[in-house]
C-alpha cells in the first residue's frame, strides 16, 4: 500500500529508465506538475546502459492521481521503462551530508555519536565537522535530530535511490530487476490492480 | 560544418554549437544583432568540404547513395515520402529557408492560411476526414504560438497532426533573439511528442519518427522545431537513410489484445441481459465500423456513441440509440444508467458523459477497450479492461460472442426513446437552430460531411443531423475549440474535394477564425457555411440563465458584422435567412452553387439546448425540456 501521509496525500516510489537526452526531465516534470503531484525527492544518474538514465522519484499527491502517474509516465516516448515499486520488496538508500558545529571541546562527542551511527566524518574544521550519512530516511532524520544539540549548520540530502531485491531462489517471488521493470508489466499491473 | 564527434552533448543540447573556443563563443553571444542578422550566421555552415562521414548503420543497409541536400530539401522529400499532399501554413523569417525550397515541390500543395491557428485547425480537420496525418507549418515565435490551440485540439481528440515550426538559428537559441519562443517547451503538454532538431543529419529520421508517432497507437500532434540554419544547411545526405526503420524503445503501442482479457470481456457480454455499447472516437480512428456493427447485430446490443463517436454507427440503424451526456439524448443517458453492462469501445469516460463519476451507471459492469493504458481506470473503474487497437480487439472478440436477441431489453430501450422524445422540436413560428440543422440533414439526406464549431449550434448539429455515413462528423469535443468550424471545414474539403461539406458555425466562434474566409475564397473551396446567428454567445447565455441565476454578463454581441456584406467583401456568395419559409430555398441555392456559400441564419435567441444534465450531476438531475 502507498504510504498515506497525515494530510491525506499518498506517497509513492517510482523508478524510470529514460533516454539520456536534453528535455526529458522537463517532460516528466511537466507531467507531474499539471496533475499537482509534488516530487518529494528525485535522484537521477546513469544506468547500466550508456545512453539511458535511471530516475527514482518519490511522488506525493492525491492517492488516485499519484497511483495513476506511472501509466502517464509510460506514455512519454523517451521513457523506456517505468515501475511503481511502492508495493514491492525494495532496498533503498538516501545520502546526506551534514555540517555540525564542533569546537575542540564538543568534537569528541560528535565523533562518538557518528561512530555509533556508522557515519563517516569527511571534513574537519576548527569550528565544524562535516559528516556523510547513508541509510534510510529514518536513520538520517535521527542523526540530524541528535546533532541539533551541537548546532546543525547545513544539511544536503540526495533523493532516494531504490532497487528491487533479487530473488533468494530461482523463480522466486521477486524476480530479477530487469524482469520486473518492463513496460509491459507496468501496463499489466495497472490493468489488474486498478489505481491505488 | 562541425564534425559530429567534436560537438559535445552540451553543445548539441543547444547551448553552443560552434568550433570556436567556448570563451569566444560566449563573446559572440554578446553581439546578438551582428550574429542574428540574416545570412550572418557566425558559424561556417555549409561552406565547402563535406566531412565524408557515413551514417551509423548505413553499411548494413547496402550501398550508399550520397546526395548534397539542404535541410529544407530533406524536409520536403520526407513529407512526400510520408504521403503528404497538402500543407497548411504561413511563412515568416525563421522558416523562410524551408519555404524557399517548398516552391520546387509541386506535389506538396501549400494552402496559405491567414492566421496560424487556421493552419493547425485545418490540419486537424484534414487529418480527421482523411485518416491521414495533417501537416501545418509556421515560423518561430508568434507563428508557432498561434499553432498551439490547434495542437491542443488535436491532442484532446487524438487527431494525427505534424506541425513544423521554424526556429531562430542554433547559435541564437536561448539569447532571446527576435521572434524566439521556446516552442518545444510551450507545447510540452499539448503534443504527443516534440523535437528540436539541432543537427541537420537528424532531420530525415526525426520526421519519419514524428509521422510514425503521430499516426500510430493513440494518434496525436507532434511538433518539429527546426532552426533556420538547419533548414538552410547543405549536407552530404545518404539516400539509404529513408530505408531505416523507425525504432523507438520507449514506444510500443498495443495492437492485438491479450487473449484472456478478450475472453473475460466476451464472458461478460454473453452473461449480460441489459448490455449497451458506448462507441467512441476510437472506433472511427481505427476504422472499425464493420466490426462494431457485427458485434451489435450479432448480440443485439443497442449502440450509444459519444459525441465524437457520432458517425461510428449509422444513425438510421435500428440499434442506434443516440449519444448521452450533458446535452445528449435523454434515452441514451437513461439506457447507459439502466444497463447491466457497458461495453466502452474506444471512449474515455469523459466528464461530459459521466457527470459525477460516483453516480455514473452504478448498476453496470464495465468493459473498456482502449489503446491507451493510461485511460484504463482513469475516470471510471472498470471490470474488464482490454488493451489494443479497437479494430483488432473487435476482430478477436466477435467470434467469442454468442448470437443472442436481448428482446426485452431492446424493447425497453425503444420504450425509452418513445417516452423521452429528445429530438422533438417544439411548435413555434420562430426560426430555431434545430430547424436549420434538420432542414440541412433532410436536404443532404444525411450524406454530407458535417463540421461544427463549439456551443449551442454544435449540440443542435450533433442532435439533429442524421448521420448515415461513417466518419462524417468533425467537431472539437475534448478541447471545445470555438473557431474550429471554418479551418476544419477547409481541411475536410481538401481531404474530400468531391464531397459536400457543410459547417455549422456560431456567430461567436466564426469571428475567431473568419480570417480564413480569404483562404476559402482564394482556393475556391466549395464549403457551405451555415451560421446559426443569435447575436450572442448562446451557451454562455444558457449557463448564465440556468446555472448563474440569470446573472447575464458579456454574453451578447451588439456589434456583430453584417455577415452577408462581409462575405461579399471576400467575394463569397451569401444569403440571409430570418424565417422558416426562406430556409429550404436558401439551402437549395447554396447546394447548387459551385463554390463556397454562406447562409446567415438569424435564429431565435432565447432558445436553450435540451436535454441537459448540469455539470458534475447525474442522470437523476436530467432536465428534458425548458421549465
Amino acid at each position: 500500500m502507498a504510504e498515506i501521509m497525515a494530510n491525506g496525500l499518498a506517497r509513492r516510489t517510482l523508478v524510470a529508465l529514460v533516454e539520456n537526452k536534453p528535455g526529458v526531465l522537463a517532460r516528466i516534470a511537466s507531467l507531474f506538475r499539471r496533475r499537482g503531484i509534488n516530487i518529494a525527492s528525485l535522484a537521477v544518474g546513469t544506468s547500466e546502459h550508456s545512453d539511458l538514465s535511471r530516475m527514482t522519484f518519490v511522488a506525493e499527491g492525491d492517492p488516485s492521481t499519484v497511483g495513476h502517474i506511472a501509466k502517464h509516465l509510460n506514455k512519454l516516448i523517451e521513457v523506456v521503462e517505468v515501475s511503481d515499486i511502492t508495493d514491492n520488496n525494495v532496498v533503498w538508500r538516501e545520502m546526506a551530508m551534514v555540517r555540525v558545529k564542533a569546537n575542540p571541546e564538543s568534537r569528541p562527542r560528535v565523533i562518538q555519536l557518528a561512530n555509533i551511527f556508522r557515519v563517516s566524518i569527511v571534513d574537519v574544521g576548527a569550528e565544524a565537522v562535516t559528516m556523510e550519512i547513508t541509510g534510510d530516511t529514518a536513520k538520517i532524520d535521527s542523526m540530524i535530530t541528535l546533532m541539533e544539540e551541537f548546532g546543525v549548520e547545513q544539511v544536503m540530502r540526495t533523493g532516494r535511490v531504490a532497487m528491487l531485491r533479487s530473488a533468494l531462489s530461482q523463480g522466486g517471488e521477486d524476480g530479477a530487476y530487469g524482469e520486473q521493470i518492463s513496460s509491459n508489466i507496468i501496463a499489466r499491473e495497472g490493468l489488474d490492480s486498478g489505481s491505488v | 560544418m562541425v564534425p559530429r564527434e567534436q560537438v559535445s552533448s552540451f553543445e548539441r543540447a543547444g547551448l553552443f554549437l560552434c568550433d570556436f573556443p567556448k570563451s569566444e563563443c560566449r563573446l559572440r553571444k554578446r553581439l546578438p544583432f551582428e550574429s542574428l542578422k540574416a545570412g550572418s550566421h557566425p558559424l561556417p555552415y555549409g561552406g565547402g568540404q563535406t566531412t565524408g562521414e557515413t551514417f551509423t548503420g548505413s553499411t548494413r543497409l547496402g550501398r550508399q547513395v550520397m546526395m548534397r541536400k539542404t535541410g529544407g530539401q530533406i524536409v520536403c522529400d520526407a513529407l512526400i515520402r510520408e504521403g503528404v499532399d497538402v500543407v497548411f501554413g504561413l511563412p515568416g523569417g525563421a522558416i523562410l529557408p524551408l519555404y524557399s525550397t517548398l516552391g520546387s515541390y509541386p506535389e506538396l500543395r501549400h494552402v496559405l492560411v491567414r492566421h496560424e491557428e487556421g493552419a493547425s485547425l485545418a490540419a486537424d480537420g484534414y487529418a480527421r476526414a482523411s485518416g491521414r496525418v495533417g501537416v501545418c507549418m509556421a515560423t518561430s515565435g508568434p507563428g508557432a504560438t498561434n499553432l498551439i490551440t490547434g495542437l491542443a485540439t488535436a491532442m484532446m481528440d487524438s487527431a494525427p497532426v505534424v506541425a513544423i515550426t521554424g526556429q531562430v538559428g542554433r547559435a541564437a537559441i536561448g539569447s532571446d533573439a527576435f521572434q524566439e519562443t521556446d516552442i518545444t517547451g510551450a507545447t510540452l503538454p499539448v503534443t504527443k511528442h516534440n523535437y528540436l532538431v539541432m543537427d541537420t543529419r537528424d532531420l530525415a529520421a526525426t520526421i519519419k519518427e514524428a509521422f510514425y508517432i503521430a499516426r500510430s497507437g493513440r494518434p496525436g500532434p507532434v511538433l518539429i522545431d527546426i532552426p533556420r540554419d538547419v533548414q538552410a544547411e547543405e549536407i552530404e545526405f545518404d539516400e539509404a537513410e529513408w530505408d531505416k526503420p523507425v525504432s523507438l524503445r520507449g514506444y510500443n503501442p498495443p495492437t492485438i489484445a491479450d487473449v484472456t482479457d478478450v475472453e473475460s470481456a466476451a464472458q461478460l457480454i454473453n452473461d449480460a441481459e441489459k448490455p449497451v455499447i458506448l462507441a467512441g472516437h476510437g472506433v472511427i480512428i481505427s476504422r472499425a465500423y464493420d466490426e462494431l456493427r457485427e458485434l451489435a447485430e450479432n448480440a443485439q446490443i443497442p449502440v450509444v456513441t459519444t459525441m465524437l463517436g457520432i458517425s461510428a454507427f449509422p444513425e438510421d440503424h435500428v440499434l442506434s440509440a443516440g449519444f448521452p451526456g450533458m446535452h445528449g439524448m435523454a434515452y441514451s443517458s437513461l439506457a447507459l444508467d439502466q444497463a447491466d453492462l457497458i461495453v466502452n469501445i474506444g471512449a474515455r469516460f469523459d466528464d461530459r458523459i459521466t457527470g459525477d463519476t460516483k453516480r455514473f451507471a452504478p448498476r453496470s459492469k464495465k468493459i473498456h477497450i482502449d489503446i491507451d493504458p493510461a485511460e484504463i481506470n482513469k475516470n471510471i473503474k472498470v471490470d474488464a479492461p482490454v488493451l489494443g487497437d479497437v479494430r483488432h480487439v473487435l476482430g478477436q472478440l466477435n467470434p467469442l460472442v454468442a448470437k443472442t436477441t436481448h428482446t426485452e431489453w431492446i424493447q425497453h430501450v425503444e420504450q425509452l426513446k418513445a417516452d423521452h422524445p429528445s429530438l422533438r422540436i417544439r411548435e413555434t413560428e420562430e426560426l430555431l437552430g434545430q430547424h436549420v440543422v434538420k432542414a440541412i440533414s433532410d436536404a443532404t439526406d444525411g450524406d454530407a460531411l458535417i463540421v461544427s464549431g463549439v456551443g449551442q449550434h454544435q449540440m443542435w448539429a450533433a442532435q439533429h443531423y442524421q448521420f448515415k455515413n461513417a466518419n462524417s462528423w468533425f467537431s472539437s469535443g475534448g478541447a471545445g475549440t470555438m473557431g474550429y468550424e471554418i479551418p476544419a471545414a477547409m481541411g475536410a474539403q481538401l481531404a474530400h474535394p468531391d464531397k459536400e461539406v457543410w459547417t455549422f458555425a456560431g456567430d461567436g466562434g466564426i469571428q475567431m477564425t473568419l480570417s480564413e474566409f480569404a483562404t476559402i475564397a482564394e482556393n475556391n473551396l466549395p464549403v457551405k457555411i451555415a451560421i446559426l446567428n443569435n447575436n450572442m454567445l448562446g451557451m454562455i447565455t444558457q449557463w448564465q440563465d440556468m446555472v448563474f441565476d440569470k446573472n447575464f454578463y458579456a454574453n451578447t454581441y451588439t456589434g456583430n458584422p453584417d455577415f452577408v456584406k462581409l462575405a461579399d467583401a471576400y467575394g463569397i456568395q451569401a444569403r440571409r435567412v430570418t424565417n422558416q419559409d426562406e430556409m429550404e430555398g436558401a439551402i437549395r441555392e447554396a447546394r447548387a452553387h459551385d463554390g463556397p456559400f454562406i447562409i446567415d441564419f438569424v435564429i431565435y435567441a432565447d432558445e436553450n439546448v435540451f436535454p441537459m444534465i448540469p455539470s458534475g450531476q447525474s442522470v437523476e438531475q436530467l432536465i428534458e425540456e425548458s421549465l
